[in-house]
């Protein structure tokens, strides 16, 4: 059993190999809605969420994010939609295919960190014997394996988290459900949790997480759906929220003005260097760049240098949830750093 | 075996892998050893209280033999029960006065009695007669003959010869009595016990709560499961300090003496009447620890488990009362409803384990107590997963609101 979380063996990946829209679904949600005490926390979330994607719930704190986790998970009902989990209705129906991070981590601190990755594997119906065999195993190749008959409580924090990071995939789950998975570990264990999660979509295990951090979701995510207010705007791939925004068009040139100033949008932004080149920014052109580039050359701009940019995922939130949404999302300065 | 898991757990798999984490957890925890030590303290003192407490027992235990002599004869005899009484007093009955008119017919003042008297004498002390049922007035023709003997003279010679008339006495009022007492018994130590374990279930999901952990299972297993996996786990524990103390109680009682015999035999005999108590202690407790789980799981820190365990303690002590007052009637429309009523169904049944031979009662009472005790479980539950097991802005609103407040 081969389970180096950042090199899964990538044999029998068919499902990652595929377009995702051709995949079947590993999550099928629809206009779910809950509230508590009158208060509409998710208010008609809808996802769709291929078999072997990384897929990433992105929004400020508090926006329904866990909330909507849990829903699909069981561990709530929604008030009104349904969500099909691996082709069931009932999520507690294929719990053992499912591993699970919550945003609140908990381990029994009694228990040695072998033992606590095959309780949680118990509990998705991995026998407790080869749950320890596993348990071991996996933290041995994890860099762990010192750790493997220590107390949970005689653990770090980060350590502790990654113990049960393992016990979510023991059982060799086909959906795995990261709540915040990256809050709580410094840079270097945020990058060996994002090669984990890459390894475990090439296995063609589906990966769902939930972030505020849009560094991450820009970097692993094939799908994202933004959610706000406990409402989703958008939802889809990356590349679609990108869409959203036009490219952006970066020009310097020698010259800071002449005829060929006309040719470029008038809400173009100019900034002057001190040696006198001029830089422009401005929306790529529904005509394209063609029409642009020639009237520059023509009227002897001076090209130095011309890239067409596309949107990144924050400019891309911005447009979609708006401002407000956006700065909530920065709140964390602390994650911010990390990221 | 490598590779995924092919199928999801059922209920109660799910809720042995609870248990059975459970179980290991306290048995291998240090303060398991207290909580084996605790109740032997008690057991300690309650054999010795018993001890004193032995002779005043078995003075008030003692059969009585009702006396229908005349005024003098009667008198001489109670004289000589006095005399003899440091000497022979185990064996001698109690005596009663029941009538003193000549000719009355004996068996008509043992039935006026109702069991007060056991058996009575009539005719003389140089001729004395005993009435009543055959066995025991077999037994009592030695002491009495002595006891006759004695009146008659300080140093007596010969012992008169005693008559004996045996009754048709279906019913023996002393063996209904001891089953009472044994029915009174077992109520007692079900009680006990399960007033002894139950409140341990209470503060059973506080840790859950507190480590987080609660959502790794919420989200793998059913909360029926989780419920149902807490309640064998106490079950089990329970057990093994059932087994420990009435080791070390069975020793200590042996060592001193005593034993079962000293209790009536149940109506069921012996072996039954203990596994029923079995049976009967694991309704009891999964009926009460169902309950208390549920109340403890609204909890969030010992200490408000800890203000919960007090009207929790006097819900026991009523159910006990009742079942225990239901017991002295037995038959009455009181009984019948503690038998019925889920609480103190296993103690009312116990006691009709004592008193009456027919099982088929125990199965029908043990399908009813378990049919409460998957109500109580699913009814807890639920109310968990709606009460306890939401989250979301709400509760980060009053967050917020308290840091606000803090600053």
């Amino acid at each position: 059993m081969k389970m180096e979380l950042g090199t899964w063996d990538a044999a029998g990946n068919a499902p990652a190999a595929q377009p995702a829209e051709s995949r079947p679904l590993a999550i099928e949600a629809r206009g779910l809605v809950k509230r508590f005490d009158g208060f509409t926390a998710v208010d008609g979330v809808d996802l769709s969420v291929p078999e072997g994607a990384i897929y990433g719930v992105l929004g400020p704190n508090g926006a329904g994010k866990t909330t909507t986790l849990r829903m699909l998970l069981g561990i709530i009902d929604p008030d009104e939609g349904y969500r099909r989990v691996l082709g069931s209705l009932r999520p507690h129906d294929v719990a053992h295919a499912i591993g699970y991070l919550p945003e609140e981590r908990g381990l029994y601190p009694a228990m040695k960190a072998y033992e606590a990755i095959a309780f949680v594997g118990a509990l998705r119906g991995l026998p407790l014997a080869e749950g320890r065999r596993r348990g071991r195993a996996l933290l041995e190749e994890h860099g762990l394996g010192f750790a493997a008959d220590r107390q949970i409580r005689q653990l770090s924090k980060g350590m502790a988290q990654q113990v049960q990071i393992l016990g979510c995939l023991v059982h060799e789950p086909r959906l795995v459900v990261f709540d915040e998975p990256f809050s709580g570990l410094d840079a270097i264990n945020q990058g060996k949790l994002e090669k984990m999660m890459r390894g475990l979509a090439a296995r063609g295990t589906t990966v769902i997480f939930s972030t505020h951090v849009i560094a991450h979701a820009e970097r692993l995510c094939d799908g994202i759906a933004i959610i706000a207010g406990g409402k989703v705007p958008f939802a889809g791939p990356v590349d679609l929220a990108r869409d959203r925004i036009p490219a952006q068009v970066r020009l310097e040139t020698r010259a800071a003005d002449g005829a060929w100033r006309a040719a470029l949008p008038a809400d173009a932004r100019h900034d002057r260097k001190l040696d006198g080149t001029s830089f422009w920014y401005f929306p790529l052109p529904e005509t394209g760049i063609e029409p642009l580039l020639r009237a520059l050359i023509e009227g002897e701009a001076g090209i130095h240098s011309l890239s067409i940019e596309r949107a990144g995922l924050h400019d891309a939130f911005v447009a979609i949830a708006g401002e407000a949404a956006a700065r909530a999302l920065e709140e964390n300065p602390e994650e911010e750093q990390r990221r | 075996m490598s590779g995924p898991v092919k199928g999801r757990l059922s209920t109660l798999q799910a809720a042995l892998v609870v248990a059975r984490r459970d179980f290991a957890a306290v048995l291998l925890s240090r303060a398991f050893v207290f909580f084996l030590l605790g109740p032997l303290f008690m057991l300690g003192v309650t054999i010795m209280a018993t001890g004193v407490g032995q002779s005043v027992e078995r003075s008030v235990s003692r059969p009585v033999l009702g006396v229908a002599l005349p005024r003098a004869d009667t008198a001489a005899l109670e004289e000589a029960q006095r005399r003899l009484d440091p000497q022979i007093g185990d064996t001698l009955p109690a005596l009663i006065t029941v009538d003193r008119r000549p000719g009355t017919d004996p068996e008509h003042l043992l039935r006026a009695n109702a069991g007060r008297a056991s058996a009575v004498l009539t005719g003389s002390l140089a001729r004395p007669v005993l009435t009543g049922p055959a066995e025991l007035i077999a037994d009592w023709r030695g002491p009495v003959a002595v006891l006759a003997a004695e009146a008659q003279s300080a140093a007596p010679r010969a012992y008169p010869e005693v008559g004996l008339s045996p009754t048709a006495v279906a019913a023996d009022p002393v063996d209904r009595v001891g089953r009472m007492r044994t029915a009174q018994s077992g109520q007692t130590l079900l009680f006990l016990l399960t007033m002894l374990l139950a409140g341990m279930v209470l503060s059973n999901l506080v840790e859950e709560k507190a480590n987080k952990i609660i959502e790794v299972l919420a989200a793998a297993i059913p909360m029926d499961a989780l419920f149902l996996g807490k309640l064998f786990a106490m079950l089990a524990v329970s057990f093994v300090g059932i087994a420990v103390w009435g080791g070390v109680g069975g020793a200590i009682m042996l060592a001193g003496g005593r034993s079962l015999a000293e209790l009536t035999v149940p109506a069921v005999g012996w072996p039954l009447f203990i596994g029923l108590g079995v049976i009967y202690f694991a309704m009891a407790y999964l009926l009460l620890g169902s309950v208390f789980l549920t109340i403890g799981s609204m909890a969030s820190t010992v200490r408000e488990v800890q203000t919960l365990s007090m009207p929790v303690t006097m819900l026991q002590l009523l159910v006990f009362f009742f079942a225990s007052f239901a017991m002295s009637n037995p038959g009455s429309p009181l009984e019948r409803a503690a038998t019925l009523v889920p609480f103190s169904s296993p103690y009312a049944m116990l006691a009709r384990a004592a008193e009456e031979p027919d099982l088929g009662q125990h199965l029908l009472a043990i399908g009813w107590q378990v049919l409460w005790v998957a109500l109580f479980i699913r009814f807890g539950a639920r109310l968990f997963r709606t009460r306890v097991m939401k989250s979301g802005p709400a509760g980060a609103r009053r967050k917020r609101w308290f840091t606000r407040a803090a600053a």
